[in-house]
């Protein structure tokens, strides 16, 4: 298999170029699901697709995948164009949402398919199925039929039916959407484990950000069609591009004031009673207490901020460590380091430089 | 406490008593119309009864003895399999590919999708009225195309396609609408799954779609048999059996035997000597049903 460092990281696996696809909806209806989406995904990388649903990320990937095709753009696989290739020589494996193992064939018939279809000799075939099964743990139950098997036991059958063709790209779009929460952590943890061992480059769809952010070397946020912001896990979370970013990450999302022209931008877990933040530069605020939930150890301070602009309502997340004893109904004094706060323009979202803010 | 009167079981809360209620037309139907004439069949069979001495006379296996050694009986016999062979083999292969072009997406599929229907929807002695008229009669399209020759329903091989055609003609869209529902019932996905595993066009056909539609499938040749072999009407009014009993088929000698020609006996060992075939070609389908869901 291809290791992660042999080509470097720098290659390009996919390449997608200012795609756009077009619905034909009734009555002459348009609906833009892409809309100029520049992406570049490198090999052995894991590069997560974020986004709302309807926000055009399954498409992207079924696009790239040749299951659609675009209206405009182009797409690039190991440097090949493929355009109105079928997904067949596309040297792509993808897991659906829902699966779609064969319900009439065994697990077995179900991960030897593609190779059959690639004309693989039988002692071959063989080989690989029991590879595969191996390194999924599910040799048991090579004989089984789909419908007798568990969500987490199927969606392990579809990636090894996935796998055996030892792809270029792997496409997962929403692999983890049908499992329980429980099973869905672990199998989180398998499959970043996997990818690594394999270290082939994978796409993944997801718009559940803790997934996103858990899994991804590198998180691509779409929103409407749109690429928003393409960066590490951090990038995201500490440098959001715009307020969609801002707010669609995180939980809380980050808080937005409104000053003049502009949007002050700070996280809940930056914004603590003015006496645990012990920085030079910081900016206090006054906060009436609305509210408070006590969260796995953590305090989730709702009410609402003045001074430094318009009253907002925002939420400060207190972690155990801070015992400033609050409570509803009171205004405490709370601030936020200055290199914590992000500034946006108050009329496109987009992020801007910093301002300075007394106090 | 005693329940209060207004919360005793009611009429229609008495599940048992509703059940019989519910079954009895069914059953008086069945007994009637299916299950009395059946029997009659079964006793008429081993009678000497005619029309011109009705009263009962039981006569052993003499009807069957009479048949068998008809030669018209083995004709017909043979006649009604290989029609029903042929019938099933192409309505079955035809009406998978219309499933296919009705679930396409083009434009007018509805109105499309409502025309297939009509041949099924055409009592069977009218159509086959019409296809005489095109097929046998002077001056009709077909007549003139063969430049006034003989009608194909007077000539031996081609009255007999006629037959089968007219009955593929008629039975094509029910089967497509049994298989379409089939294909509809195949969940999108694997049609996906089944692009991103490189399958061509034929390994998709063979591997995939026809083993899902398998079940349906044998339902839709189960209904074509059924139709077809225990159709008088299209042979009746096309041919006859003619020419000279070349597509002569059973329920037709029956009729002509046991009715026109007064030998109910006879007429009735004729019509019941495909229902142990018939039984058993069910048996398989239903087997292969099974498996398949």
């Amino acid at each position: 298999m291809r290791r992660r460092d042999e080509t470097g990281a720098a290659a390009k696996a996919v390449e997608a170029r200012r795609l756009v696809k077009v619905y034909e909806g009734r009555r002459d209806r348009q609906v833009r699901a892409l809309d100029g989406v520049d992406l570049t995904s490198g090999q052995g990388e894991y590069l997560v697709l974020l986004g709302p649903s309807g926000c055009g990320k399954t498409t992207l990937l079924r696009t790239i995948a040749g299951l659609e095709q675009p209206t405009e753009g182009e797409v690039y696989i190991g440097g090949r164009l493929v355009n109105g290739l079928p997904p067949r020589v596309r040297q792509v494996a993808m897991v659906l949402q829902s699966y779609a193992l064969y319900p009439h064939k065994t697990v077995r018939n179900n991960i030897e398919f593609p190779l059959k279809a690639e004309n693989v000799p039988r002692h071959l075939r063989e080989r690989k199925v029991r590879w595969a099964a191996d390194l999924l743990d599910i040799a048991d139950l090579l004989g089984h039929r789909p419908r007798q098997l568990s969500g987490g036991e199927r969606q392990r059958v579809a990636l090894a039916r996935a796998l055996v063709r030892e792809p270029a790209v792997f496409l997962l779009d929403e692999p983890l959407s049908g499992l329980d929460a429980k099973l869905r952590a672990a199998t989180r943890d398998e499959l970043k484990r996997f990818q690594r061992q394999v270290g082939t480059a994978t796409i993944y769809v997801t718009h559940d950000q803790e997934e996103a952010m858990g899994l991804g070397d590198r998180v691509a946020v779409l929103d409407a069609g749109r690429l928003r912001q393409v960066g590490t896990p951090r990038d995201i979370y500490d440098e959001p591009a715009d307020t969609f970013v801002a707010t669609f990450v995180g939980s809380p999302p980050m808080n937005l004031v409104q000053r003049g022209d502009r949007l002050v931008g700070f996280r809940p877990e930056h914004l603590l009673p003015a006496e645990n933040v012990a920085y030079d530069s910081r900016v206090t605020m006054p906060l009436r207490i609305e509210r408070m939930e006590y969260l796995s150890g953590d305090r989730h301070v709702y009410g609402s901020v003045t001074r430094i602009g318009q009253e907002t309502r925002v939420i400060a997340r207190l972690p155990a460590t801070v015992i400033t004893p609050l409570t509803v109904g009171e205004t405490h004094e709370f601030a936020v380091p200055t290199d914590r706060l992000r500034f946006f323009d108050a009329e496109y979202g987009t992020r801007t430089a910093p301002v300075r803010i007394g106090g | 406490m005693p329940a209060d009167a207004g919360q005793r079981a009611r009429f229609a809360d008495r599940e048992g008593f509703l059940a019989w209620a519910f079954l009895l037309p069914t059953i008086v139907y069945l007994t009637a119309l299916v299950l009395a004439p059946f029997g009659l069949t079964v006793a008429f069979a081993f009678s000497r009864s005619t029309s011109e001495a009705p009263s009962y006379r039981f006569g052993g296996l003499r009807a069957f003895r009479e048949i068998f050694g008809d030669h018209v009986f083995w004709r017909s016999l043979l006649d009604t399999l290989a029609l029903t062979g042929v019938a099933i083999a192409a309505v079955v292969i035809l009406g998978t590919v219309v499933a296919n072009v009705l679930l396409a997406d083009f434009r007018f599929r509805r109105t499309v999708r409502a025309l297939v229907l009509l041949p099924w929807t055409t009592p069977v002695a009218l159509s086959a009225i019409s296809w005489r008229w095109l097929l046998g009669s002077p001056g009709s399209p077909v007549d003139r195309l063969l430049l006034h020759g003989d009608s194909p329903l007077a000539r031996t091989p081609s009255a007999a396609v006629a037959v089968a055609a007219v009955q593929v003609w008629r039975l094509t869209p029910l089967a497509a609408v049994i298989v379409m529902a089939g294909l509809t019932s195949i969940p999108r996905g694997v049609w996906d799954a089944a692009l991103l595993d490189g399958a061509g066009f034929w390994r998709r056909l063979l591997g995939v779609t026809i083993p899902l539609t398998l079940p349906v499938t044998a339902v839709a040749a189960l209904v074509t048999a059924a139709v077809t072999f225990a159709d008088m009407g299209v042979v009746r009014v096309l041919t006859g059996g003619g020419p000279r009993d070349s597509t002569q088929v059973l329920p037709v000698l029956a009729y002509l035997r046991g009715v026109e020609g007064g030998d109910i006996g006879t007429g009735a060992a004729t019509a019941l000597f495909l229902f142990p075939l018939f039984v058993a070609g069910v048996f398989v389908v239903l087997r292969v049903m099974r498996r398949g869901s």
